[in-house]
Parts: C-alpha cells; structure tokens; sequence
C-alpha cells in the first residue's frame, strides 16, 4: 500500500490512492506531446519558407542555445534531487532544491525573452516570414509551459513550507517532476530540429 | 514506502542520467559546432544523438519501463509515439508533394509581398 493512500486518511477504494491521478496526468502530458507534435511538422513543413528573409544560419547563436540547454538540463537534475529529498521526508532539502530548480527555470525563461526581444528588433519577428511565425509558435509554445512551470513550482514551494509533505503534496509534486522533465525531453527535440538542424548542410 | 523509492530511482539514477544527457548534449553540439564530423553525415548523426537522449532521459528521470507499477504509463507513451510519427511523417510527406506539384506562379516572393 502506498503512501499517499495511509496519510490521505479517507481512502475508500483502492483505485484511489494516486496513482489513478499520475496516469491521469500522464495521458495529460501525451496529450501536450501531440500539441508540440502538430508545431513541430508544421515548423519541418516551413522550415524553408524564409520569403527572402534572414534564415536560422543568420539568426541563432549556438552557444547561446547551448548555455540554454545546460539551465534546463541542470534543473531536471536538481528537481530529481529534490524528489528524492520529499521521498526522504526532508521538507528543507525539498525546498532548496526546488528553489534552486525555479531559479535556473527562471534563468532559461530570462534567456529566451532576451532572445525573442533581439530578434524581433533586428526585424526578424513572427511576421516576417512563414519560417518565424513557425519558429516563434513552436519555441514561444515551449515557453509558455516553461513559464507555467515556474508558476506551478512557486505554489509547491508554498505548499510544502503551509502543509508539509502529505499525501496530497506529494502527489501534486509527482505530478509537477513529470511535467518538468516532459518539458526537458521536448526542449531536446527543439535544440535539435530547430537550432541544430539549421547548421547541416 | 517500497513504491516510492522505485519509481524515484535514487540519487544514482539521476546523476547517471543527467552525466549521459550532458554527454550526448555536447556531443550534438560539437558534430555541428566543429569540423571532426563530415557535413553529409553530421544531420543522421545529430537526430541519432536526440532519439538516444530521450530514451536516457525517459528512463532515468522519468523512470519509464517494464516495471509492473510502469506498465500503463509506458503503454500510453508508445501509443503516443505512434501516433507522433503518423502526424510529423505524414504532414511532411503531404505538404511535399504539394509543394511539389503546385502550379508555378508568374508571381516572385518580392512581388507578391508588394501587393499587401
């Protein structure tokens, strides 16, 4: 028996302690997973449509991208650690690393902003050309979950330090450490298939 | 108690995860970055690179496997993968052959964005 089952109290079927609720929020996730599918095949599709504009070779920066990469790797690590300090019980080591977590989400978030601002001074926004509404839809899209994400961590950090780590918390946390490493696994194939792919012949 | 040490795998397992995603990270970034890879190979490479990653990544972080408490989740995840690849492959392979087979235009890119 889990858990979330003894320390929610009022368990009265056995389809209800929480793991019902991570496979909800899993069929979620495959779900958003379609959503950046769908952007994906229509950024490949445009991908060439530059209507004489700049094309990524001219816009992106590669270290730049890859410093990015490394935040958001790094956090997926750091919000692992604090995974294990919740399964552990220790609500202080849980609350550090997510706030290390949030910090580095935040630096990811700062970065890109920065990112989209420059290219849409030098005149490269989305409306420039088919392949920029395509960049800044899929890029913009993985941001906004990255922007939730942070929303999200800032009321588990409230969570834990009002109501310390009972079943509920701690399904709500599971809940939050796959939505986080979701969003790892869909910034890989951005780096990828956007940035990297722009530099192959 | 036993659950929750599984599917949260252990320190372990996430510091392996996260050396191997660095590790395959860089190794994207130095084929294209650098000149050790031959351009013609370097987009087969860089796509290997990322499929390899997501598999570490779903393994170890997201503690994806055959594992009883895992079933459905892995379940729901190849069905998804399915139907990723019927969407992306098969809008591709679509707008292609449109693209391909439209009616050329007496209208140039420039012209046309004259007209607005």
């Amino acid at each position: 028996m889990s858990t979330s089952l003894a320390t929610a109290g009022h368990g009265h079927a056995e389809h209800d302690d929480g793991s019902m609720t991570t496979v909800g929020f899993w069929i979620y996730l495959m779900s958003d997973c379609l959503i950046f599918a769908t952007l994906f095949a229509t950024f490949g599709v445009l991908a060439g449509a530059t209507a004489g504009g700049p094309g990524g070779r001219e816009l992106f920066s590669l270290p730049f991208v890859l410093t990015e990469t490394m935040l958001l790797l790094l956090s997926s690590f750091t919000f692992g650690a604090g995974m294990l300090g919740a399964a552990a019980g220790r609500r202080r080591v849980l609350v550090g690393w997510l706030a290390v977590t949030f910090l580095l989400g935040l630096g990811f978030i700062a970065m890109e902003v920065h990112e989209f601002l420059e290219l849409i001074h030098d005149g490269a926004g989305p409306s420039r050309s088919a392949f920029l509404s395509a960049y800044f839809g899929l890029v913009g899209t993985h941001g906004l979950h990255v922007l939730s994400g942070l929303v999200w961590l800032g009321v588990m950090i409230h969570q834990v330090l009002r109501f310390g780590l009972d079943g509920i918390v701690r399904r709500r946390l599971a809940c939050l450490s796959l939505f986080w490493h979701f969003l790892d696994l869909i910034w890989i194939c951005v780096f990828t298939f956007v940035y990297l792919r722009e530099f192959t012949p | 108690m036993s659950h929750d040490t599984q599917a949260h795998g252990g320190m372990r397992s996430y510091v392996s995860g996260f050396i191997l995603s660095v590790a395959l990270t860089l190794a994207s970034f130095g084929a294209v970055m650098s000149n050790v890879v031959p351009p013609g190979a370097r987009l087969a490479l860089i796509v290997t690179l990322c499929v390899a990653q997501l598999f570490v990544q779903l393994v170890y972080f997201l503690h994806l496997g055959s594992a009883r408490s895992q079933r459905a989740n892995t379940a729901i995840f190849a069905c998804t993968t399915f139907l990723i690849a019927v969407v992306v492959a098969g809008s591709l392979w679509v707008m292609h052959n449109a693209n391909v087979n439209m009616m050329p235009m007496p209208m140039s890119v420039h012209q046309a964005m004259m007209h607005e």
